[in-house]
């Protein structure tokens, strides 16, 4: 959305509010529900899809104050947008200690207003001018990103094989990035670890991939980035994280369909062609994996990936790998491979998984 | 009643029926004792009922034994009363036993206390040479009367000491006035007084009734003889039950200064009133008249009496005025108007709040789950029905010809049995039957409640308090008595905040003053969850909280846990009854407090709205770029509509706590199958 129609966008929920307020009536807002029950998994079209359910802020007695912050963090991010500036969620948090009585208290109530307000215009929160703290993710192996100098304007090649034991760390807005590589695939790992072991042997070179690490569950602009770059190479996403409830419904489902609270972008932000490489239940048996008993927590979340996550819910095959898991009751992190040698997980287990991608969990 | 006195026969018959099932054991350790000694019977008193039970089998008899072997001992009332009559009939019995011997209240041979402790090791050792014969035995086996029975266990009827002394005095007085009104349907207009007679510890008790009035000649037994009156053989919701009260009241009165009872009573208008001495005659349970005149009252009918004792006068907690302010709550179609002596007070009423009397309650014969074997002998030994098949048909209630015939067949008893000559045994049998044959619940129809609103207008007439409501539960049945329990409840306003909350308790609209640990109601108020209605509650104890509880429970037989009426027994289903009440008022307690919450916080909301109304308009502001006279303008607005979205609010909230009094939209929610527990 250019920014200008981005600001007519904001005028326009701005003027409705102001003509019923002097019609002498109560005005509201809606938006839409940001959670996994407002969701469908499609499979048709790879991601979580937005339901209709809205929740309504109605100007009452009891919301005055949570209605003064949503106008006001409004006009914030219309100046940024005029301004083509930005703001992190932590500086707009700062910013509206100016507000007098309608400042926030603490982060996480203006984290939720300002995803509300990306809700309400259905825009990924960089559009109304909002960027996220957090480091977008890792990247090295066989790609070279295309990006452009901010003074200049110039074209630079940023080549991720010569980072050497150190890597290409993916911006907050990949939008504008060009690709170029010939690597086979893109292997997305969860833990830093893992992802310095691979970097340190040059593991990319001689699988001939781009290796991603997402540290946890993957950011927005990871999630973009390794979108962008499989969709315009036509190269697949191989993700190869822990074994247990959090590595699975959170890490890899959220890489591969996205979030409930982000429903609305998650069109963008997701990899429908993404498949798990690792590590299974099956794994842990296979490779007779050290393990660790499973916490109530993971059993908790298996149980409500089971019974609420419409992902897990349409694919068979997982649901049986939950069960498994559960009823092995043990987890295994991708470092337990060590157990067999420092460097089997590259001499052993990676190739032999990817001999058979077709055996890879959906 | 007359029964007692007049079918010697009958007595006889039953009592020779009932020495076969007393455990022989027993009766005769116990005739190795001394006859009832003034320790002993203290100590009974205090302590295991059992041990006094023991003590007195000389002269209570066998009878009490076989009457209370298989069954609840709960039922206190019935049984004293039941104990006390039979031994009053025991003159038939042991005519032998020196009729003529005068009672010592303080025999010579009553052991010192410390031989008494050792008597249980004799008990069993083989000592013959100690053995006292059966003629030195039956020198010292004699009756006693009713009235000396009283002097020894007064404890038993609530004359321990003299503070409750005073109030049972009361109370009696004043549940007999009661009771007399409502049976011949006149608001009841009660005036009591006290006065200080020469003497500090001396006081006069005067209670006038606008009731019916009593004829002459009934008023020296009514109010002179013990065990004499209409309510104890009938089956039917009533404050009194034995015949005792009054009279006892008297006799302590008598006891403690001498003074005999002054009785005035006037039938009507155009009839005169009398006034007459009374004095009873401890040893015969028989009235004496010192004095009669005939007197000008300005009562068109009514009665009054006046009784003379030893006393404490006490304010505050079980004070007569608290008492009275009790007895004007359950009652609340009640006038009752208060002297206190002089320098004690002021003088206070409590004006009726219900211009009507309560219904009636109906009579019900006993149900057969309720019954226990002695008075099945009696009422066996006393049916008009000649079979035994008709008398169970005739003389309870939920029993048909072909019910009669399923509890003889069960108890292999033939129904042609001629009622008044079975066998004690045949007859254990039938009670035994009684309790396996499956019947219907007794009728419930002749509980008669205070009633959810009359309730609730009492409490409210009663305590300055926030919010007040009610509870009356459907009629329920425990061992064949039906029973129903309500419960009115005064929240906030003048009631003790930090203290726990006040409970008073009511057995057929009788405030009930001692005992409270050892009564059921307690146990159902401790249990409530209290804290679940937004209430303090430290474990194991009452709510603390700035609420009064009154909770009441009537019966035609209201269980207590013991003869002075002052406990009600745990049974599981008066229990169950107790807290499913006090639940549903703790629930509308509840709804209250967070309604009042809310109110409470809309109100602050005005000045709260108008922090935030700046930004509202001055974030538009920025947006939309409009001048200074349209931010006036949205102000403007904001400020109404805001102001009006309060007003709503608050209204919502009245609502709400409107509704949580409104028995109509109660109902309609009871009917929606929707409880109104957290808004």
């Amino acid at each position: 959305m250019p920014d200008s129609s981005m600001v007519k966008a904001i005028r326009k929920v701005a003027g409705m509010i102001h003509e019923k307020i002097l019609a002498r009536r109560k005005p509201n807002l809606k938006f839409p529900l940001r959670s996994l029950q407002n969701v469908r998994y499609r499979p048709q079209i790879g991601f979580f899809e937005l339901l209709g359910k809205m929740k309504e802020r109605t100007l009452t007695v009891g919301t005055v104050k949570t209605f003064a912050q949503t106008l006001r963090m409004m006009s914030l991010s219309k100046n940024l947008v005029e301004t083509d500036d930005i703001a992190t969620k932590r500086e707009a948090y700062y910013v509206s200690k100016n507000w007098g009585e309608a400042r926030f208290d603490e982060q996480p109530e203006s984290d939720q207003v300002m995803e509300d307000i990306e809700a309400l215009f259905r825009v990924n929160r960089e559009q109304i001018g909002f960027i996220p703290e957090e480091k977008g993710g890792e990247v090295a192996g066989k790609l070279t990103v295309i990006d452009k100098d901010r003074d200049t304007g110039k074209t630079l090649k940023i080549d991720c094989t010569k980072f050497g034991s150190g890597a290409y760390s993916i911006p907050i807005s990949v939008e504008d990035l060009g690709f170029q590589t010939d690597a086979k695939f893109i292997l997305a790992i969860e833990t830093a670890g893992m992802f310095q072991r691979l970097v340190k042997h040059n593991y990319w070179k001689q699988a001939s991939c781009v290796l991603v690490s997402m540290g946890g569950v993957p950011t927005r602009a990871c999630r973009r980035f390794v979108r962008r770059l499989s969709d315009e190479k036509k190269i697949p996403v191989y993700v190869f994280v822990d074994c247990d409830p959090y590595g699975i419904a959170n890490i890899y489902r959220t890489l591969k369909v996205g979030s409930g609270n982000a429903a609305h972008v998650n069109e963008f932000f997701c990899v429908p062609k993404a498949t798990f490489l690792g590590i299974t239940p099956q794994d842990i048996i296979d490779y007779k994996l050290p393990t660790h008993p499973l916490k109530d927590v993971d059993v908790k979340r298996a149980a409500d990936a089971v019974k609420n996550d419409p992902f897990i819910q349409h694919h068979k095959a997982w649901q049986g790998a939950f069960e498994k898991l559960v009823k092995m009751g043990v987890r295994a992190e991708q470092q337990a491979l060590a157990k067999h040698g420092l460097n089997y997980v590259i001499d052993e287990y990676l190739p032999q998984k990817l001999a058979h991608p077709e055996r890879f969990l959906p | 009643m007359e029964a007692v006195a007049r079918k010697p026969n009958n007595k006889q018959e039953q009592l020779s029926l009932m020495a076969d099932p007393a455990p022989a054991p027993s009766s005769e350790t116990s005739r190795r004792k001394p006859p009832v000694g003034d320790r002993p019977a203290k100590r009974a008193a205090k302590t295991a009922r059992g041990k006094g039970r023991d003590l007195q089998l000389p002269v209570l008899g066998p009878t009490e034994m076989a009457g209370r072997g298989k069954h609840e001992q709960s039922r206190g009332a019935g049984e004293s009363g039941g104990a006390v009559e039979r031994q009053s009939g025991g003159p038939d019995k042991r005519a032998s036993s020196a009729p003529d011997s005068c009672p010592d209240p303080s025999p010579p041979e009553a052991p010192p206390s410390g031989t008494e402790n050792q008597e249980p090791k004799t008990r069993n050792s083989p000592s013959p040479s100690r053995r006292a014969s059966a003629e030195s035995m039956a020198s010292k086996q004699r009756d006693i009367s009713v009235a000396e029975f009283f002097t020894k266990n007064r404890h038993l009827l609530g004359f321990d000491n003299p503070a409750k002394a005073l109030l049972t005095t009361v109370k009696e007085a004043v549940d007999n006035a009661l009771d007399a009104c409502e049976e011949a349907g006149i608001l009841p207009d009660i005036d009591v007084a006290i006065r200080q007679c020469n003497g500090d510890e001396r006081f006069r008790v005067s209670v006038r009734d606008n009731g019916p009035g009593i004829v002459k000649a009934q008023i020296p037994k009514i109010f002179g003889k013990l065990l004499y009156g209409s309510k104890f053989h009938s089956f039917k919701q009533a404050r009194g039950q034995q015949g005792i009260g009054i009279s006892a009241a008297g006799m302590y009165g008598q006891l403690t200064t001498g003074r005999p009872m002054v009785v005035v009573s006037r039938t009507g208008k155009g009839k005169p009133a009398f006034r007459l001495l009374v004095r009873i005659d401890a040893q015969k349970n028989q009235p004496e008249v010192l004095g009669e005149e005939q007197l000008e009252w300005d009562v068109d009918h009514g009665t009054s009496v006046d009784i003379e004792l030893v006393a404490t006068y006490r304010r505050g907690t079980r004070s007569v005025e608290e008492y009275l302010q009790q007895v004007a709550i359950a009652n609340p179609h009640a006038r009752i108007a208060y002297h206190p002596p002089a320098g004690q007070g002021d003088d206070v009423a409590w004006e009726r709040v219900s211009e009507e009397l309560p219904p009636e309650p109906r009579e019900m014969k006993p149900h057969p789950y309720g019954v226990e074997l002695g008075m099945l002998l009696k009422m066996l030994l006393s049916t008009k029905s000649r079979t035994l098949r008709a008398a169970l048909v005739q003389d309870f209630s939920r029993v048909s010809t072909r019910v009669a015939d399923e509890i003889c067949a069960v108890a292999g008893v033939k129904p042609e049995l001629r009622a008044n000559r079975m066998q004690p045994e045949e007859v254990e049998a039938v009670h035994k039957a009684m309790q396996a044959v499956k019947l219907l619940a007794p009728p419930t129809s002749c509980v008669v409640p205070i009633g959810e609103e009359l309730m609730r207008r009492g409490m409210e007439s009663r305590f300055k308090g926030e919010f007040f409501t009610s509870s009356t539960r459907p009629p329920s049945v425990y061992r064949g008595n039906p029973f129903v329990v309500e419960v009115g409840l005064a929240y906030g306003g003048d009631i003790p905040a930090d203290e726990p909350a006040d409970v008073m308790r009511f057995a057929n609209r009788v405030p009930l003053q001692y005992q409270k640990g050892a009564c059921a109601v307690t146990e159902a108020v401790t249990d409530v969850a209290w804290r679940n209605y937004g209430l303090q509650q430290p474990r194991g104890s009452l709510p603390i909280a700035p609420m009064v509880l009154a909770v009441h429970v009537a019966s035609v037989w209201v269980p207590f846990t013991s003869e002075s009426k002052e406990a009600v027994a745990h049974y599981p289903e008066i229990l169950r009854e107790l807290k499913l009440a006090l639940q549903e008022c703790g629930r509308r307690v509840a709804i209250f407090l967070s309604a009042r919450r809310r109110a409470i916080d809309a109100g602050k909301k005005s000045a709260y709205i108008k922090k935030y109304i700046p930004h509202i308009s001055g974030a538009l502001r920025e947006i939309l770029g409009y001048g200074d006279a349209k931010e006036k303008e949205t102000v403007e607005c904001l400020e109404y509509v805001l102001e009006r979205s309060r007003l709503e609010g608050m209204k919502s909230v009245e609502d709400e706590i409107a509704s949580t009094v409104d028995p109509e939209a109660e109902a309609a929610a009871d009917d929606a199958g929707t409880e109104a527990t957290d808004a």
